[in-house]
């Protein structure tokens, strides 16, 4: 999700980080790349416009002069300003004070109303309501009978007393199914209706007419989410026409980077209510504006990360690590405690889903398998202290034992290994003056497959000396300072090869 | 626009009826000269029905005044027609240089540069769908992402072409979605093709593809249409499984066409479809769809300059009859009109 727009900015924020102080030309040039990330992002001109006025304003100000970090702080700008397109506070579903609540879904055609009806439907079941889905989309060959599927497998009833496919009258069978839900003490109806164009006059009245008979306490407007500039016109149309009281996200799972959020949001002033991602009927969930706008900027979590950094990162442990690296004493015991340190922090994918720069990773994170550590501090458990200190030690006989004794193969200790053996070299050279590692991208050696460390040597080494923006980077250079090193040649990779910075 | 289209013609009909059916095209002859034809049976010349898109074709001048002053302006507009930042640049560029060249000031000479780079940027070779070669059953595969109109397209084409006098087999290979084959059966029954089922509940799309490609040869049917379940084009898994249909069609036949249905209000992610379709489907063409709304489709000017993919076809609406050729000189005169 959002992914693309995540890496443009960051690509635009590490310009922005490796300088103290912005100057208005600073600002401006960061600006045209957030201009052309958003519209890349397929943010309706207009509101990209808005934005970036609305960012400059407050860029040029006075928070941001007297500010200790000002990179970070346009940062926080940018995400700040996001946030509150998207909606601000995030709203939760409207409920009638006397049932049924009534919900109307309305969008243009293949925008996922009716599956969507489906997970809305299944999504109220689960919070103990009592759904009815209505087929009032008489129009689309079958879609009368894709809704009954659709209640069928998430068992919930369906009032469809119309065969649809142009025959029967949208605006009576909606009227009526609030009497049947009335009657039957449905909780929630949602009113499936039929896709239709903003422009077409006919079906906009008959939406209108719709909306008068059944009187929703909620008009959701459907909105694929791969949709481009033109999704201005057709909220307006929406809005205007029907008149909407929020917004649903859908086919977030694809790539596409989604700027139609930000769009509809900004013109019609309605809040995102919920997102769906995916094709399953419970891959449906609340709209989050704050988590999505810090998951757009790919940098918010930042924040968060550095709080639980600070707290649970052991500075004393940290300058150890630190002084034993530049010693070349690493052994596969601080490895393991490496990973210990790391543990603490929680779940290490929701930590490098954090991480800025993580977009770029994805897809890697997606397939990272959280036992893989488990299996990797089996391992090492199962050797001796001798031989986790001196891994030369380990002959055939050894590894053979120590892939009885973790339950692991020799092949898998083999490996683990080799990887050790590659990112205590690696940090051999970080020690001597070099910066094997991204900004950004974390590489974890001894991790399944790694994230690539190596390639990276050498990628960015107009780095070396400079105070990192990216705080939770310049924490390690701090910790390095302590040792009384030039921070660039330090071994900040005390953390950051093990995924902190 | 004259396409030429060739379906089998039996044995048993005589040569005099296929001069005849010729000569109803004036640009459709030298049948007996197509070296495609085999000598049992020759190849009978097909004339589709006339269709225009031009009513779902809109200005993007509604508002824009368009003088030499506010060129940069146009870059404005284009970009909210979905061209994308580096296209609008582009045009705006060429459009400027051009009309330096030729002196152009007015609204209209501006207009008619702006349509003529369009034109020269959209206008393809290739654009013919490729039913002409006489290696019946041809074979379309209707590929995208969920939502796009793949099945009203496939109903739409269906209908073409059996006017055209083309015998056509859809294969109802959306095994996924709830009751999208019913949807394309209602489809199939309106246009008066053929339809293969799938034998029970979410069988192997490629099962269906393969049953359909050899109904069609035992009916000597002209053209297979294969309907596919929407997927997003970053599932990998899904996206394997095209290939795989692919793979399983190309045992009996081979494939025409490979057509990616793409709806008209696609901002700059349809580049990404387009992208990944051609890479695990072998996209040969594009159907830009819901182009009677307010979307102006821009982006498949990315789509055709930086893949080489043309746009064949456009749906304008949702009668069966909605629908034509795309054709880049409509298209770009469209946009400035």
């Amino acid at each position: 999700m959002f992914g693309n727009l995540s890496d443009r900015l960051i690509e635009t924020f590490k310009n922005l980080r490796s300088k103290g102080k912005l100057s208005p030309a600073d600002i401006d040039a960061t600006l045209r790349e957030i201009r052309r990330a958003l519209l890349e992002a397929d943010v309706a001109l207009d509101v990209v416009k808005n934005f970036t006025t609305a960012v400059r304003d407050r860029a040029l100000g006075d928070e941001v002069s007297k500010a200790l970090n000002p990179a970070q702080q346009v940062v926080q700008i940018v995400n700040e300003e996001l946030v509150k397109i998207l909606g601000g506070e995030q709203r939760k579903l409207a409920f009638a004070k006397t049932a049924p609540t009534v919900i109307m879904l309305a969008g243009l055609q293949g925008s996922g109303k009716t599956t969507l009806a489906g997970k809305l439907a299944l999504w109220l079941k689960d919070q103990g309501q009592t759904p009815i889905l209505v087929a009032a989309d008489l129009q689309r060959p079958n879609a009368v009978n894709q809704l009954q599927v659709v209640g069928d497998r998430i068992d919930v009833p369906v009032y469809a007393p119309e065969p649809g496919n142009g025959v029967g009258n949208p605006v009576v069978v909606a009227k009526d199914s609030i009497k049947h839900a009335k009657q039957k003490m449905y909780s929630v109806v949602i009113v499936d209706t039929a896709g239709r164009l903003g422009i077409d006059e006919e079906l906009m009245t008959q939406a209108k007419d719709i909306r008068k008979a059944i009187d929703p306490d909620e008009v959701l407007f459907v909105i694929d989410s791969m949709i481009g500039q033109d999704a201005v016109n057709v909220a307006k149309a929406f809005d205007d026409g029907v008149g909407i009281t929020g917004v649903v996200l859908t086919k977030l799972d694809g790539d596409a980077r989604g700027g139609a959020a930000l769009s509809v949001a900004s013109v019609t002033g309605k809040p995102i209510l919920f997102a769906s991602n995916g094709e399953a009927m419970d891959a449906f969930e609340p709209f989050y504006p704050d988590r999505m706008a810090s998951r757009i900027l790919d940098m918010g979590d930042v924040l968060t990360l550095i709080e639980q950094t600070q707290k649970n990162f052991d500075e004393t442990e940290a300058r150890a690590m630190a002084e034993k690296l530049a010693k070349d004493t690493f052994t596969l015991e601080d490895f393991l405690d490496q990973m210990q340190q790391l543990r603490k922090m929680g779940s290490l994918k929701s930590m490098l889903a954090m991480m800025p720069g993580a977009g770029q990773m994805r897809q890697q994170l997606d397939n990272f398998d959280e036992k893989e550590i488990d299996r990797t501090e089996a391992i090492i458990r199962s050797m001796t202290p001798a031989e986790r200190r001196q891994p030369k030690l380990l002959n055939g006989s050894r590894r053979s034992r120590i892939a009885k004794g973790s339950g692991m193969t020799v092949t898998d200790v083999n490996s683990l290994v080799n990887r050790f053996e590659q990112a205590s070299k690696m940090m051999k050279t970080v020690a001597k003056g070099g910066v094997p590692q991204m900004p950004g991208i974390p590489s974890i050696p001894g991790i399944g497959g790694g994230f690539g460390g190596g390639k990276s040597k050498g990628k960015n080494k107009d780095k070396k000396g400079s105070k990192s923006g990216n705080p939770a980077k310049r924490a390690a250079e701090e910790a390095a300072r302590a040792l009384g090193q030039n921070p660039g040649e330090a071994p900040s990779g005390s953390g950051s090869a093990f995924g902190l910075g | 626009m004259a396409f030429q289209f060739w379906k089998k013609k039996k044995q048993d009909i005589s040569e005099t009826s296929v001069t005849s059916v010729a000569i109803a095209d004036a640009k459709v002859a030298g049948i007996s000269s197509n070296p495609a034809a085999s000598s049992e049976e020759k190849l009978e010349a097909v004339v589709l029905p006339q269709r225009s898109a031009k009513k779902g074709i809109r200005s993007l001048f509604s508002r824009v005044k368009f003088d030499l002053e506010n060129l940069d302006a146009l870059e404005d507009t284009l970009i909210q027609a979905d061209f994308g930042i580096d296209a609008s640049a582009a045009i705006v560029l060429a459009v400027k240089d051009q009309a330096k060249k030729q002196g152009a000031k007015t609204d209209k000479e501006l207009k008619q540069i702006l349509a003529a780079v369009i034109e020269d940027n959209l206008d393809h070779p290739g654009k013919a769908l490729n039913l002409s070669d006489g290696n019946t059953p041809y074979v379309v595969l209707v590929v995208g992402v969920n939502g796009v109109g793949k099945t009203t397209t496939i109903g739409k084409l269906s209908n073409w072409l059996v006017l055209g006098g083309f015998k056509v087999v859809i294969g109802a290979a959306d095994t996924f979605r709830a009751a999208a084959v019913e949807q394309v059966a209602t489809w199939a029954e309106r246009a008066g093709a053929a339809l293969v089922r799938p034998k029970q509940e979410g069988q192997d799309p490629a099962a269906v593809a393969f049953e359909t490609v050899d109904e069609a040869i035992k009916q000597n049917a002209d053209v297979v249409i294969i309907d596919t379940a929407g997927r997003l084009q970053n599932k990998a898994d899904l996206m394997n499984e095209l290939d795989k249909i692919r793979r399983v069609i190309e045992k009996q036949a081979q494939i025409s066409e490979v057509l990616l249905v793409l709806d008209a209000t696609t901002g700059q992610n349809g580049l990404a479809q387009a992208k990944a379709f051609a890479e695990s489907a072998k996209v040969t063409g594009v159907v830009l769809t819901k182009l009677d709304g307010t979307a102006k489709g821009g982006i498949v000017y990315s789509i055709q300059r930086e893949l080489g993919i043309p746009v064949k076809l456009v749906g304008v609406g949702e009668g069966i009859e909605d629908f034509a050729f795309f054709d880049a000189k409509e298209f770009a005169s469209g946009l400035v009109d």
